[in-house]
């Protein structure tokens, strides 16, 4: 179990360094960033600096959403670089460095992401939804980003604009 | 002891300023803010800010008092527990739109409640033109029931045609 930085933190906000030696230890760190994440309350996904390791490593697993989303299962994404976006919905985020807080957010509906398995084989994957939305969260903490500088005002509703749209 | 909060309400004609005026009041007689909200509705100013530090509710309103005289704000000073951080996560989300008619906001908040539905988050707004004016509500809250059963209980709005969206708010924990 490693320790999980919280807010105010400033290494939260420090971005990170690609990942290029594919070896033992690499692997055996995403096993500890694993146990972390399952030990974090509800935690869908991790990235290696909310456990101050400044790497491009991050863990996803949308598998045990309580509705069934489109998902991948588990996947160890070192790396990774979402190469297209589409789409833009609003969406609940929450983080295991920000506790108790969790706000809306505009996330790419759509994304196709490259990157790197633990022992450096090429992945790549068209996300869409929630776990678009989990990839997007995740490689932002890669860049020193918090859900919190995206988040919009309650007011900020895309569901009006879609009406009048509709009656134009 | 145990820090007494009190929940202070104040509204009036908006104009830029009034929230710097007010949260600078507070800070220079030692006061900490804690959960606010601030809105415009129909064009007027409202504010609700959790207060502490203040000595009783005269002082309170002693710090406030140029403020609200200068802006023309009416100011309520109610006495409250502070449940913070203690946030309850929504999980599911009602959108609803429609002609307006009297009643709407009754009618969706009453089917909601029958199924023991908490509201967390309520917002709705008069939108379209004098002429065909279109009310838009959202809600956000808990429920235990399934996404299915809260649409039988909106189901006739739906049969008069106004336009019930109910959709499970998945928050994603990263």
């Amino acid at each position: 179990m490693l320790d999980i930085l919280k807010l105010p933190d400033p290494r939260l906000k420090q971005a990170s360094e690609p990942v290029t030696n594919f070896n033992d230890a690499l692997r055996a760190f995403i096993d500890d960033l694993e146990d972390t994440r399952r030990a974090g309350p509800a935690a869908v996904g991790i990235a290696a600096p909310q456990v101050g390791v400044f790497r491009r490593i991050v863990i996803l697993d949308c598998s045990q959403t309580r509705k069934p989303v489109f998902n991948h299962g588990y996947l160890v994404l070192v790396n990774p670089e979402i190469t297209h976006w589409e789409g833009y919905e609003p969406g609940r985020e929450g983080c295991l460095s920000v506790p108790d807080y969790t706000g809306n957010v505009i996330r790419a509906t759509r994304i196709h992401l490259v990157a790197h398995d633990p022992y450096g084989e090429r992945l790549e994957f068209d996300m869409e939804g929630f776990e678009a939305r989990a990839a997007q969260h995740e490689i932002d903490h890669l860049d020193g980003l918090l859900f919190i500088d995206r988040v919009i005002s309650r007011r900020t509703d895309l569901f009006r604009r879609r009406v009048y749209a509709r009656k134009k | 002891m145990k820090e007494r909060w009190w929940m202070i309400t104040l509204i009036g004609r908006d104009a830029p300023g009034i929230v710097a005026a007010l949260t600078r009041a507070l800070a220079d007689g030692g006061c900490n803010l804690g959960e606010t909200s601030m809105l415009r509705l129909g064009g007027n100013f409202t504010v609700m800010m959790m207060v502490s530090g203040a000595a009783d509710e005269g002082a309170l309103s002693a710090l406030l008092d140029p403020v609200v005289c200068e802006r023309s704000l009416c100011l309520h000073i109610d006495p409250i527990e502070a449940h913070l951080h203690e946030h309850l996560i929504p999980n599911l989300q009602v959108s609803v739109s429609g002609a307006d008619r009297a009643g709407i906001v009754a009618q969706v908040a009453g089917a909601l409640a029958e199924g023991g539905f908490n509201i967390l988050d309520l917002e709705s707004d008069l939108a379209g033109t004098p002429d065909v004016p279109v009310y838009i509500l959202q809600i956000s809250g808990v429920t235990n029931e399934p996404v299915e059963a809260v649409e039988r209980r909106l189901a006739p709005l739906r049969a008069e045609g106004i336009s019930v969206n109910v959709a499970p708010v998945e928050t994603y924990i990263g």
